[in-house]
């Protein structure tokens, strides 16, 4: 999302209003500010963009302020382009603060949270919000507890085998168009759009919904992306990998993960070929590679 | 390849014109995609074009990839204007 209605928050997190001027400012950036600095003269590189949180420490300053000097810098305060104020601990602004952001038409609010525990929630909801998005065409499911996000051109049997895993007790995230965001840095979370989640398409029965079908624990509503499996035709020319030794990476929205080519032929159970490279990717994250040690034994064994 | 197209019908890309449009993407070799709001499916998947909930006057891009890339695009630009033989 590109700005967010600062509306939005007071729902969110049931703020309190401590002014009634309509509200239409937006927010744009996941960032918060704790203006201290700016509030005791420093406004070189004040962020106005952001949200401004006032905890105990801004409020106790303020008061300490002398009249003249608190006007000072609360007229500058309220002269940059604020999409919000939000005051801590339900404690109360002085009056100056409450008269500038009316006549500047900044909206400003309370919470009960301590500053520390309300900025974390705060920024979990806006990185959250300013995630880049992008929809991807492939099927999205959790075997094991691992995200398989498999891709392929139409037709190729993604859905087949992302039934073949609801089937043995796995879970569907999303079939056809997998919505991923980025949440973290490295971390990319995909979900089904809201009209086809827990739908899925098979070809000669139509749509089916794999909730209803199989109950609440066939289905997830989100999952982290751990791996992209890709199905292609199998082709007798093409040279698969027989031994795993070579990771093949695939990035999407600026994050690498890791890539199986698993060829598809007719009678090929692929479901359980997903289900155990699920395993092996458990495996190698625990620090075993059945690869490398079977070629090490090998090596060890020509070496005697 | 790819043309942008406004939705004509009334009742946007429900089911029925869902099934149209995809049955004509499959009749192509090449990558066939639908964007809408910077959304990309594949126009192949039924699931992908009804998760999009396309509404009328909605403006939808046609990308394809491939050989036949020319004449996909085409064929499901005429579609989408003809409305879906709908009144």
């Amino acid at each position: 999302m590109e700005k967010i209605p600062v509306t939005n928050l007071i729902d969110k997190f049931g703020l309190e209003r401590l002014n009634e001027e309509e509200i239409n400012n937006f927010i744009e950036v996941s960032d918060i500010k704790r203006p201290g600095l700016e509030l005791a003269g420093f406004f070189d590189y004040f962020t106005p963009e952001r949200v401004q949180l006032l905890g105990r420490t801004e409020l106790s300053f303020l008061k300490e302020l002398p009249p003249e000097l608190l006007e000072e810098r609360l007229n500058k305060f309220f002269s940059y382009d604020i999409p919000c104020i939000i005051i801590t601990r339900n404690m109360e602004p002085p009056q100056p603060v409450l008269d500038l952001s009316k006549d500047s038409g900044v909206p400003i609010f309370s919470t009960d949270y301590s500053t520390t525990n309300f900025m974390s929630l705060l920024s979990g909801y806006l990185e959250a919000e300013f995630a880049p998005e992008v929809t991807k065409h492939g099927v999205l499911v959790e075997v094991y507890g691992v995200g398989l996000f498999i891709r392929g051109k139409s037709g190729i049997g993604k859905s087949e085998s992302a039934l073949g895993l609801v089937k043995k007790g796995h879970r569907l995230i999303a079939d056809d168009a997998v919505v991923i965001r980025r949440a973290m840095r490295d971390t990319l979370v995909g979900r089904s759009p809201e009209i086809s989640k827990h739908y899925m398409e098979l070809r000669g029965l139509g749509i089916i919904n794999v909730q209803t079908l199989f109950g609440a624990g066939a289905v997830r509503e989100e999952q982290s992306i751990d791996f992209i499996v890709e199905l292609e035709k199998w082709d007798d020319e093409t040279e698969y990998d027989r031994l795993g030794l070579n990771e093949e990476q695939r990035e999407i929205l600026g994050v690498t993960l890791p890539l199986v080519t698993i060829p598809v032929r007719p009678g090929r159970n692929l479901a359980m070929v997903l289900e155990v490279a699920a395993m092996n990717y458990r495996l190698k994250n625990m620090g075993y590679n059945a690869a490398n040690e079977f070629t090490t034994k090998l090596k060890d064994e020509l070496n005697k | 390849m790819e043309k942008k197209v406004m939705i004509q019908n009334e009742t946007g890309i429900h089911a029925r014109p869902a099934s149209m449009l995809v049955e004509e993407a499959s009749n192509y070799d090449s990558d066939v995609e639908l964007l809408k709001d910077g959304q990309a499916v594949n126009a192949k998947s039924i699931m992908g074009i009804m998760s999009l909930g396309i509404k009328q006057s909605t403006e939808v891009t046609v990308r394809a990839e491939g050989a036949d890339a020319e004449e996909a695009v085409d064929a499901i630009v005429e579609l989408i204007q003809s409305g879906f033989d709908e009144e």
